[in-house]
């Protein structure tokens, strides 16, 4: 029963997928799907970017952190928020706490607060146990200010990309005029006014204004030349700490872990090996003892009529 | 290892097997530290977060404490009293005999040399952790006039001491410095 | 125990013995798991599966215990404190971490655990019921896993939501009503993030309750064996301590080393960006996909795209809960009286394309939609559903096995120990008998 009604459920569901197999094939084969420009190959892989926080061993550089985060500071904070890290963290990028105090005390955008005497909303300076506050007050803001579009929050941003920091490296370098090919091909595809065309963006066309438009745009105390690839780097690189400042942490426990696990996996293997070495001995019962003996007794025994022998066990 | 000991082996193996236990030891003894390893993290997570210990400072403003009035100000989520003491009261605190004290303090003792008007101390009862009377304006302040618990009676002199009631010692005074003469920095 | 010469517990010390006679817990676990469960000698590696799938089990609840203790399961603060989590708590990136890929390494030694059952038939009697309490535990995992996902509250959680509880809604009549009384709203919200965190806590221990049912109707005919013949004699078996448990303790280091390796240097390789957008109920991300264990399951709800008789979406949800459901089936669909594919060449190719046709089915599951992935996925599920309900029962009537060894005993005195493990893949323990 179980069979057949088995039978009849597979060969329903079976049926029913081959036959929509069979319908997608000739639909497919009769109006082929339309190609779009992304899928044309105008949407580009990310550059290869190389980090000192890539690989196993990897550890930030923290100079670069300092330019990267001056970068957020001078030119992305305009508009991108970076909710989930704290003035604090800023120790991490070898700033003192003076420094921090400093950096918080003068943030361009104020802590949101109360005001003590009304109760009225009020800001206030920041401190170092604050969040970077918001460069706006809420969504709906931020989208008003930038014509219905949501600068995204930063604190993430290259865990939350498929293409992780080469792909900010490659989208903040990326800003170009729409080549010729495409037009040509996709008439139809021209970048809306007030998009910026960009090969490395999902649809091509990003809100976002080119953010790092010329050389020069800020200038590093540490002597490092800024040119516009330099300061993509450097912003993608404080791009991938705030998104895992415990990055370094997990390099270290990690290789520790693992080296103590190869040599407690390599003990238990010649354990292992050990124990099974005796295996013979520990459970072949030699002799009388021997099952396959007893229960060859056991029945001649009761063959031959005789009480009281071994109780044949096992079988 | 315990269950290799029914094992029958001859006497010529003996070397052999001590190195084998030997083994097993070590893997066990391995198996071991790895399980208290683990033990780590999933102990240390429950200790104060890093934004927890953040909050771990705070600065009050107390320019706008009047003489004989306090405030509650809350650091590391508990209360912490700043009174402005009135000469009266610092006389008063003065003039008990450290003998008649449970937890003898004077109040020099319990306040910064050039700010002895300013009683900063924990808001927290050390009988069994209420929180005293004594900093709204018309609250019962107790029979010593400083600050009243009202879990258990415990009362407190002006300079927060303790005179009566259940508790064991004085309104603990947290660590502090004046920044500025109108700004106290607590923790 | 079923066998004569299974070691009787003898109590070490006074102090046991005391606890033996008041409550004998000392002796039940040493029948389980210690030197009183004789166990053929002849298990390979893929034997190791099941301890560890209850090592990932030990692992899930104990981490996962610690990081309710700092969860917020409010739609507005859930991905903030996992952040918090990741950020602020004391080894809280190890443990969200450990966590989050402790659930693949779970599925991918219940995998195995499952596949290996499949091909040495250990679903046959008298290990039936051992087969379905493994199929419910499985149910459970996927429900708990799934909950689990939402969890963080990112663009994925929610969209996974509101996707699997539309499952719900293919059904007609019901269907609607059925999936807003499931999420205690009209889409995704505090009510159903709220809920399934109270369930996501509670199932692993459900599952624990069926884990022991498991092992209990496991141990009743004993472990399974590569050559699939039953013990019959003392010579065939091992006791479980210490052969056993040393075994498993190389096994256990080999998966950990896994594990750990993925947990700390590729934390996010199995898990998927969108993630680590906070959910947002106005957008969706361009591709949803669940977590790669369920893409077999998602291509097989995705491959039927026409109404025939019944509603597609409809066709697509039952096809989904019967391909898991089938498997409960499975003692009476393979009638073979041959447990072990190894005996069984017919049977074994087919079982190497059904592992094949699941890859297939994981590939297109978690691929974009394209018109080649979608007929990929309608042969591959055809193929899973054929396998199941018309060819497993053809083979088992039309096949000839291979003859089988008199015992395990023997058959390791053969050398066919090496033989017992499927093509070679492992091999069994240094057995040495003369």
């Amino acid at each position: 029963m179980v069979r057949i009604i088995g039978f009849l459920v597979g060969l329903a569901f079976s049926g029913v997928l081959l036959l929509s197999l069979l319908i997608n094939g000739v639909g497919a084969i009769k109006e082929p799907a339309e190609k779009t420009a992304e899928k044309a190959g105008f949407l580009l892989e990310p550059k290869p970017l190389h980090l000192a926080s890539d690989g196993p061993f990897g550890k930030f550089d923290r100079q670069q952190l300092q330019r990267g985060f001056q970068i957020y500071k001078e030119v992305c904070s305009a508009c991108h928020s970076l909710k989930l890290v704290a003035f604090r963290d800023l120790r991490q990028l070898g700033y003192t706490e003076a420094e921090v105090k400093a950096i918080a005390n003068q943030w361009q955008t104020e802590v949101p607060s109360i005001n003590p005497d009304t109760g009225e909303p009020a800001t206030r300076k920041a401190i170092p146990s604050d969040h970077f506050p918001s460069p706006y007050a809420n969504e709906t803001a931020a989208r008003a200010a930038n014509s219905n579009a949501l600068p995204p929050d930063l604190s993430l941003m290259t865990k939350a990309r498929e293409g992780g920091a080469p792909y900010v490296h490659s989208l903040l370098t990326g800003f170009q005029p729409q080549p010729a090919a495409l037009l040509k091909q996709f008439p139809d595809a021209k970048t809306p006014p007030g998009l910026y065309y960009n090969p490395y963006f999902a649809n091509l066309n990003i809100h976002m204004p080119p953010p790092l438009v010329s050389d020069g745009q800020v200038s590093f105390a540490d002597g490092t030349k800024p040119t516009v690839d330099q300061m993509a780097k450097d912003v993608a690189a404080f791009l991938v700490w705030t998104a895992e400042p415990k990055l370094e942490a997990r390099h270290a426990t990690g290789i520790t872990v693992l080296l103590f696990l190869l040599v407690a996996t390599v003990l238990a293997y010649l354990s292992y090996k050990n124990i099974w070495a005796e295996a013979k001995r520990v459970v072949a019962p030699k002799g009388p003892l021997d099952p396959e003996n007893r229960a060859r007794r056991a029945t001649a025994m009761s063959e031959a009529g005789i009480e009281g022998g071994p109780k044949p066990d096992g079988a | 290892m315990a269950t290799l000991q029914d094992t029958p082996h001859d006497a010529t193996a003996e070397d052999g097997v001590r190195r084998r236990d030997f083994i097993n030891v070590a893997a066990i003894s391995f198996a071991g530290v790895g399980a208290v390893a683990v033990a780590v993290p999933l102990l240390t997570q429950m200790a104060p977060s890093a934004d927890v210990l953040a909050l771990a400072s705070i600065d009050v403003d107390i320019s706008k404490i009047q003489p004989g009035q306090a405030i509650k100000a809350s650091w590391r989520k508990q209360p912490v009293f700043i009174r402005n003491l009135m000469p009266k009261e610092i006389a008063a605190a003065n003039a008990v005999p450290l003998s008649e004290l449970r937890d003898p303090q004077t109040l020099a003792e319990r306040t910064k040399p050039g700010h002895s008007n300013w009683l900063i101390t924990m808001g927290v009862c050390t009988h069994l952790g209420c929180i005293p009377l004594g900093t709204g304006e018309g609250e019962n302040r107790g029979p010593f006039g400083g600050y009243f618990c009202p879990c258990h009676g415990s009362a407190y002199d002006t300079a927060a001491r303790i005179r009566k009631g259940p508790a064991p010692k004085n309104l603990q005074v947290p660590q502090y410095e004046f920044t500025s003469p109108t700004v106290v920095k607590i923790g | 125990m079923s066998f004569g010469w299974a070691q009787e517990y003898q109590p070490k010390s006074g102090f046991m013995r005391w606890i033996d006679q008041r409550m004998p817990l000392p002796r039940l676990v040493y029948g389980a798991v210690g030197g009183g469960y004789p166990v053929p000698r002849n298990l390979n590696y893929f034997w190791n599966f099941g301890i560890l799938s209850g090592l990932m089990l030990t692992v899930q609840i104990v981490t996962g215990i610690v990081l309710a203790m700092h969860y917020y399961a409010t739609a507005d603060g859930a991905f903030d404190s996992v952040e918090h989590i990741m950020r602020d708590v004391n080894a809280g990136w190890l443990l969200r971490y450990s966590h989050a890929n402790g659930a693949s390494f779970f599925f991918v030694a219940v995998y195995i655990h499952i596949f290996r059952g499949l091909y040495f038939g250990s679903y046959k009697a008298p290990r039936e019921l051992v087969w379905m309490l493994g199929l419910v535990i499985y149910l459970l995992m996927m429900a708990t896993a799934f909950m689990g996902y939402v969890l963080p509250w990112g663009q994925m959680s929610y969209w996974g939501a509101q996707v699997i509880t539309g499952f719900f809604s293919a059904f007609p009549v019901v269907g609607e009503p059925l999936r807003i009384f499931l999420l205690g709203g009209y889409a995704p919200d505090q009510a159903a993030l709220n809920r399934f965190f109270s369930l996501h806590y509670l199932l692993p221990f459900v599952i624990a309750g069926v884990v022991i049912l498991h092992i209990w109707s496991l141990h009743i005919p004993g472990s399974g064996n590569p050559t699939g013949v039953d013990v019959k004699t003392e010579k065939d078996t091992l006791p479980f301590h210490p052969f056993y448990t040393a075994k498993d303790g190389f096994g256990v280091g080999v998966f950990l080393i896994l594990y750990m390796g993925v947990t700390f240097f590729w934390p996010d390789y199995l898990g998927h960006a969108d993630n680590y957008i906070p959910a947002n109920p106005l957008a969706t991300p361009a591709h949803i996909v669940p977590e790669w264990y369920f893409w077999p399951f998602y291509a097989i709800l995705r491959s039927f795209t026409v109404d025939f008789i019944l509603a597609a979406k409809l066709w697509g949800v039952l096809a989904m809960f019967s391909s898991i459901l089938l498997l409960f089936f499975l003692p009476w669909l393979d009638t073979s009286p041959v447990r072990s594919g190894n005996y069984r060449p017919v049977f074994k190719r087919f079982f190497w394309l059904l592992v094949a046709d699941v890859f297939v089915l994981g590939y297109v599951g978690g691929a974009e939609i394209s018109p080649v992935n979608i007929a990929l996925g309608q042969f591959a599920s055809a193929y899973y559903f054929a396998h199941f309900l018309i060819i497993l029962p053809l083979i088992s009537k039309l096949e000839r096995p291979l003859p089988l060894p008199n015992s395990i005993s023997e058959s390791v005195l053969h050398g066919e120990a090496e033989e017992s493990a499927p093509y070679g893949l492992a091999t069994s323990g240094p057995v040495t008998a003369e």
